[in-house]
């Protein structure tokens, strides 16, 4: 049975449509994310499948229970890591964690020798006393996953969990992550970060304005909708590279995407793809080869970078 | 329709009482020691200038209503400032609603909380009063109840006004234009006999007015005079408690 399953799930606020008509499904033990640029309708999607918000039409199953009919049910089995920082600063770290417990119908003996667990886990035992204020905005979101986890969800639910983080911060969150994933925790999460959807999930939604345009493993959907390889072209001047030119190159590359003073060519095989280029002195400030990544699904699938 | 759990709005309760254990020292001042500074100058300085009042002298008058309003600005601080910053900045109810407590456990619970701080504030205040004789019956044991109850309908009414403004900067408003007026003409400082009839009809519709006249008649040892005051205080927090929990409902799920 799908952790959540999700058929033509619509949100509508006023006029509105946040989310169009979205279908998909979470496998027990898989980590699920959400891929798109902000105002996509990922974090409506995750509000909907916390109970938070409820959906206009379609259907939306968490463990199989309707979420209209059994919210309090669903968010008992559910940890939610939220995208803005929601500790009680009044209160310690270890506080946190204790006070979170009980919502969910710990003990309080309970809750405190879970804590202690979780503040190992998230690498806190030393800054349990703490105000949350004193902490590190790594440490804050370590934290708030250790706190999701208070009450041993069957599903985890992050949205964002490491925007505005520095990289150091973000590796520890992953590496957290991995860690649950292996322990079997069924995850959902959202990002923009394209590094973070192929480093954590195993399927990923690409979304954009409210619709799933492609899903499935991140290496799979590069491979299908750009290629292994990307040479990329960057203008001399100011749009001087599209139009005639995408034309030209169009017969070299498998692919072609045009983003302002940038051109994106698809291809196999990247290096023979680059010496063809140098060949036809194009007048190109510069030519690099990369891997392709899912930023360049996203641009392809809907003419759009995923970062602007 | 209201999904409300006792329990959960009971864990709520405890998570404000942990926080509360940190901070009081912040809220001593504009709960008790306002209250304080009113009796020492009215009730001792503007006391010594009049005679006794209903047979009391001043200060013994006055005493009973400053602990009500005592009780009046616990609860009504904290469902209102307090309440909005955790709401708004801290984004804490936000976090709380996806665990299993729902947006009318947070209400319930925050209102019970609001109520127990008339309770401290209040008891507090009288203790302290105590020491000026305005304490003269047994039946001054049964306040904490009272305090309990009024504070219920402060609590809601002012978590229902919180869960509704749209701004921080509207509270001046509702102290201003609720809160103050209770505190001036709730029959604190003076009786309202000498005022028009239509000051005493119109006190007689605010739950200051009913909390002053009980805490006045328990602490003179005559509670049966203020029955109608505690049952107008007890059928009113009734019928308001589910008003903040709907409005919250509607603020907090989309």
């Amino acid at each position: 049975m799908a952790v959540v399953k999700a058929q033509d799930l619509v949100k509508r606020f006023g006029a509105v449509l946040a989310v169009d008509h979205v279908s998909f499904e979470v496998r027990e033990g898989e980590c699920y994310g959400f891929l798109g640029p902000n105002g996509a309708g990922k974090t409506t999607t995750l509000r909907m499948v916390c109970c938070n918000a409820r959906p206009t039409e379609g259907v939306l199953r968490v463990f199989g229970l309707d979420v209209r009919q059994h919210a309090r049910e669903v968010k008992g089995q559910l940890g939610v890591v939220h995208q803005a920082v929601t500790l009680d600063d009044a209160l310690t770290v270890r506080e946190n964690l204790v006070v979170y417990g009980r919502y969910f119908g710990l003990s309080w003996a309970e809750a405190r020798r879970r804590a202690e667990e979780l503040l190992a886990f998230a690498e806190l035992a030393g800054r349990a006393e703490d105000r949350i204020s004193r902490l590190s905005g790594g440490m804050q979101r370590r934290l708030m996953v250790a706190r999701a986890l208070m009450a041993n969800p069957r599903l985890l639910v992050l949205d964002e969990p490491t925007t505005g983080l520095d990289p150091q911060a973000r590796h520890a969150v992953w590496d957290r992550l991995r860690q649950l994933k292996r322990a079997g925790v069924t995850q959902i999460l959202t990002t923009h970060y394209m590094e973070e959807a192929e480093q954590l999930c195993d399927r990923v939604a690409i979304v954009d304005r409210g619709r799933i345009v492609a899903e499935g493993p991140p290496r799979a959907l590069v491979e299908r909708y750009v290629g292994r390889e990307v040479v990329e072209l960057q203008a001399a001047e100011d749009g001087a590279l599209a139009g005639a030119l995408a034309q030209t190159l169009a017969s070299l590359a498998e692919g072609v995407e045009v983003a302002k003073d940038r051109l994106f060519l698809h291809t196999q095989d990247g290096e023979e793809l680059v010496h063809r280029v140098r060949a036809l002195r194009l007048p190109v400030e510069a030519v690099v080869l990369r891997r392709a990544t899912l930023e360049d699904v996203f641009l392809r699938l809907t003419g759009r970078r995923l970062r602007e | 329709m209201m999904d409300l759990s006792l329990a959960g709005a009971f864990r709520f309760w405890q998570r404000n009482l942990l926080i509360f254990r940190k901070v009081f020292p912040y809220t001593l001042p504009e709960n008790f020691l306002e209250p304080v500074l009113y009796l020492l100058a009215l009730g001792l300085g503007l006391g010594a200038y009049l005679r006794e009042i209903q047979g009391l002298p001043y200060v013994a008058f006055v005493a009973p209503g400053l602990a009500a309003s005592a009780a009046m600005f616990g609860a009504t601080f904290e469902c209102t400032y307090n309440a909005y910053v955790q709401f708004y900045y801290h984004r804490s109810y936000d976090a709380i609603v996806t665990t299993p407590l729902s947006p009318e456990d947070v209400a319930v619970g925050e209102v019970l909380w609001g109520a127990t701080r008339s309770v401290l504030y209040g008891t507090a205040f009288l203790v302290v009063v105590a020491a000026f004789g305005v304490v003269r019956s047994p039946w001054a044991l049964a306040l904490p109840a009272v305090f309990f109850t009024g504070g219920l309908v402060f609590s809601a009414l002012a978590l229902a006004f919180t869960a509704v403004t749209p701004s921080i900067d509207l509270f001046p408003y509702y102290f201003s234009l609720w809160v103050t007026p209770m505190f001036m003409f709730g029959g604190i400082f003076f009786p309202l006999d000498a005022l028009p009839g239509w000051v005493q009809t119109a006190a007689w519709f605010t739950p200051l007015y009913h909390l002053v006249r009980c805490t006045r008649a328990f602490a003179f040892g005559t509670p049966l005079g203020a029955l109608a005051d505690l049952a107008w205080l007890a059928v009113v927090a009734l019928a308001l408690l589910p008003v903040p929990a709907v409005l919250l409902r509607r603020r907090l799920l989309q």
